[in-house]
């Protein structure tokens, strides 16, 4: 106690207590558990951290550093972190931060892409985007190769590296109207879209990267054709008009489709870097496909107006070749024009393809002594008409075994298949002799032959007239009358048919009597043969008459 | 004249008030109300430091960490605290993201740093601006509920806005980190003993 204190004793003294229990070492329990919540989120958030990877894009549209996310199939995978240009200004690198786990997307071809609405031709996608915001999708490829820094699609792709199906390169003269997502019809299912185009490093043509999905792509095989199924196709046929499309989508947007000739009996693998022709029609495409032309040249002493380079060759009504071109040719030592007609044929279309299995390996003309053979036994070129509406003309090919006789020159190059005057010159030279024919005819005498000859025959008619017919007609009514005889009797038959009939019906009365009687019978005939059954087994019966029973 | 009631022999209730003369045991207790009585706040500094060091360790993830998730129609995004201020900067309430950032950011720091440096003073017995030291504890303890605000709204909006398929709001790690902070550092202000600002004070002041 100090001296001195104010007022001591007006202070209450306070309670003695039992000691406080040290609670120093309880309080520190705090900070250790804030240690451990903090050191357990900071391991948890770095080991939450995923790669970063680099991706280019060619503009940032629709990307926000910080809020654009990374999906993979929809599922939230990262997050745009920063987005920068370029270093040489020609795009802009948005760097990536992707969630834990997703090293093994990250792949040589991973590929991502901006999903943005796209609204083309035939598919809407992207909607949702609207909404949500743009977002950058990723498709993880195939490859086991990491990878830390991507070029960005500018395009999504038609198809992701997992879906199930096939990858096709077609070539075709030009795009049409396809363009990617464009459908690909195999009877007119769509089975698949177009996933890319590209022009040839050379620029003369387009290469069409086509995805077939599983299960169709078996039914795509090395013979399988390819065509532009874009449009109407009309054809004026022996059936008449047909108009041909393969659905209205494709008559709007465009699209392909394909079918494979059945005569094909295995078909061959294809392999990964097979490349596809793309024909303008279903008709072009299934033409067969020519990789030999033998060239001949037709020499024809007539006009040649209506043929036109490109005008069929047909051998008995198959087009084999067609006309390649039509000059004119003088010759100074004999004085004289002609006119070559230079054709072109296609040996494969002979090969025989109706017995089944592989073409025969076999080529019409490889060495010229086939074809000069056939020039013996008569094959010639002749011109026809094609359409005597439009005068156009063609090739015909066919055999003359009565034409005169002609050589295939096999060292001209190319050769001169011999010709036969057309059929029309032909007529023509037979209606004239025809005429002079009918000059020689005695006409007049013809005529008054032919008169008395019909003189003849009228005084015959006029006897007949005048004998003949009065006994005839009294014969008719002879025969008139016997037959209405005929009639009554018949009709007396039917009647008494008739009655037969009635009294056989099965409510009649006649026949209820005879069903009983038949019952009677049968009742008649079951005591007889009781009765003879037992006169069997008991012969004294007939002597001491019917005993008593007796087991 | 003054002198320090401890060095009288007086305890203080700090329930009621009332003061008392200190008894020869060990312990005492208020003769009116019963409540334990000391002339310093028993182990004050240790605990002072003990709620410190747990707030400045959850300071770290309360700042870095995601508070918020927001998922909506639009999308999704998760917001630490910086960059909801940043975000309100950017938008142009920059008077928005102050308030924010001083209750959020500034307080928090600020009371930790205090708090440190009063324990730090008081426990190198620094005899200069003993004044100032207590004006500074004061504003502490007054200032540091304020930074519940972040909390609050929080707490608002992931009860409020969880409109399923439009909109969802969840509270991220930093929240309850945050939380413990503000708790943290209200329990070390609550245990620091403003009076060992004053201990060692020798001779009366002039």
């Amino acid at each position: 106690m100090v001296n001195g204190d104010p007022a001591p004793e007006r202070i209450p003294e306070a309670l003695a207590a039992p000691r406080a229990g040290r609670s120093l070492p309880l309080v520190w329990i705090v900070p250790a558990v804030a240690l451990a919540i903090g050191g357990w989120l900071a391991v948890s958030t770095w080991l939450e951290r995923g790669p970063v990877v680099e991706i280019h894009f060619r503009t940032a549209e629709g990307l926000q550093a910080g809020k654009t996310r990374i999906k993979y199939k929809d599922v939230d995978v990262g997050h745009i972190g920063e987005i920068s240009l370029a270093a040489d200004l020609t795009g802009i690198v948005a760097t990536a931060h992707l969630g834990k786990g997703t090293d093994k997307l990250l792949v040589e071809d991973t590929r991502f892409w901006v999903v943005r609405p796209r609204i083309s031709g035939s598919t809407v996608s992207g909607l949702q985007t609207l909404l949500s915001g743009n977002y950058v999708a990723l498709d993880v490829g195939k490859s086991t190769q990491r990878r830390r820094l991507f070029i960005g699609l500018e395009q999504p792709p038609a198809f992701t590296t997992d879906a199930p199906g096939r990858q096709l390169t077609l070539r075709s003269e030009d795009i049409g109207s396809l363009d990617i997502g464009s459908p690909v019809y195999y009877r007119r299912l769509q089975v698949g879209q177009v996933a890319a185009y590209a022009l040839e490093g050379d620029g003369k043509a387009v290469k069409v990267t086509i995805f077939i999905n599983a299960p169709y792509d078996r039914f795509v095989s090395a013979a399988s054709r390819f065509w532009h199924a874009s449009g109407i196709d009309v054809a004026l046929d022996a059936d008449g008009v047909r108009v041909k499309t393969e659905s209205l989508v494709s008559l709007a947007v465009g699209g392909i489709a394909f079918a494979t000739p059945f005569e094909e009996a295995e078909p061959a693998p294809i392999t990964s870097d097979m490349l596809f022709e793309l024909y303008r029609s279903q008709t072009l495409a299934f033409k067969s496909p020519d990789r030999i032309a033998d060239s001949y040249v037709l020499v024809f002493n007539q006009s040649v107006r209506g043929l036109q380079p490109g005008a069929p060759v047909d051998f008995r009504g198959i087009v084999v070749g067609e006309v390649a071109a039509i000059h004119t040719q003088y010759d100074p030592q004999n004085e004289r024009i002609s006119i070559p007609v230079e054709i072109r044929i296609y040996p494969e279309r002979f090969t025989s393809r109706l017995r089944g299995g592989a073409p025969k390996s076999g080529r019409l003309g490889k060495d010229g002594k086939f074809v000069a053979r056939l020039v013996d036994r008569g094959l010639r070129a002749q011109l026809r008409t094609a359409s005597l509406l439009t005068g156009q003309l063609y090739v015909a090919l066919d055999f003359f075994p009565d034409a005169p006789r002609a050589r295939l020159d096999l060292a001209q190059s190319p050769p001169e298949l011999p010709t036969t005057p057309s059929t029309l010159e032909d007529l023509h030279a037979t209606l004239v002799s025809l005429a002079n024919k009918l000059e020689r005819v005695p006409l007049e005498q013809m005529a008054a032959d032919f008169t008395r000859t019909l003189q003849s025959v009228d005084s015959l008619a006029r006897r007949l007239d005048t004998e003949l017919a009065p006994e005839a007609r009294a014969t008719l009514a002879e025969m008139r009358k016997t037959l209405s005889e005929a009639t009554k009797t018949m009709g007396d038959a039917s009647r008494t048919f008739g009655a037969a009939e009635k009294s056989l019906a099965p409510d009649s009365a006649l026949f209820a009597e005879l069903q009983d009687a038949a019952r009677e019978f049968a009742r008649t005939a079951q005591s007889l043969r009781t009765l003879a059954d037992y006169l069997e087994r008991n012969p004294q019966a007939l002597l001491r008459g019917k005993s008593a029973d007796t087991p | 004249m003054s002198a320090a009631a401890a060095e009288l022999g007086l305890l203080a209730c700090g329930t009621c008030g009332l003061v008392s003369r200190a008894p020869a045991a060990p312990a005492a207790a208020c003769p009116r109300c019963r409540t334990r009585l000391a002339f310093r706040k028993p182990a004050s500094i240790a605990h002072c430091w003990a709620y410190l060091v747990a707030a400045m360790v959850l300071y770290v993830p309360a700042n870095t960490l995601p508070i918020m998730y927001t998922s909506s129609l639009f999308g999704s995004s998760e917001d630490t605290i910086m960059s909801g201020v940043l975000f309100l900067w950017e938008s142009g309430s920059w008077y928005l993201a102050l308030i924010v950032f001083v209750a959020s950011i500034v307080v928090p720091l600020v009371k930790l740093i205090a708090l440190a440096a009063l324990l730090v003073s008081v426990q190198l017995g620094w005899r200069s601006r003993r004044a100032e030291r207590a004006r500074l504890y004061r504003l502490i303890e007054s200032i540091g509920r304020w930074s519940m605000l972040d909390i609050f709204v929080v707490a608002l909006l992931v009860a409020l806005v969880q409109l399923t398929a439009l909109a969802a709001v969840r509270a991220g790690p930093a929240a309850p980190a945050f939380g413990a902070v503000v708790v943290l550092t209200m329990a070390a202000a609550q245990s620091f003993d403003p009076r060992l600002i004053w201990d060692g004070e020798r001779r009366p002041r002039a």
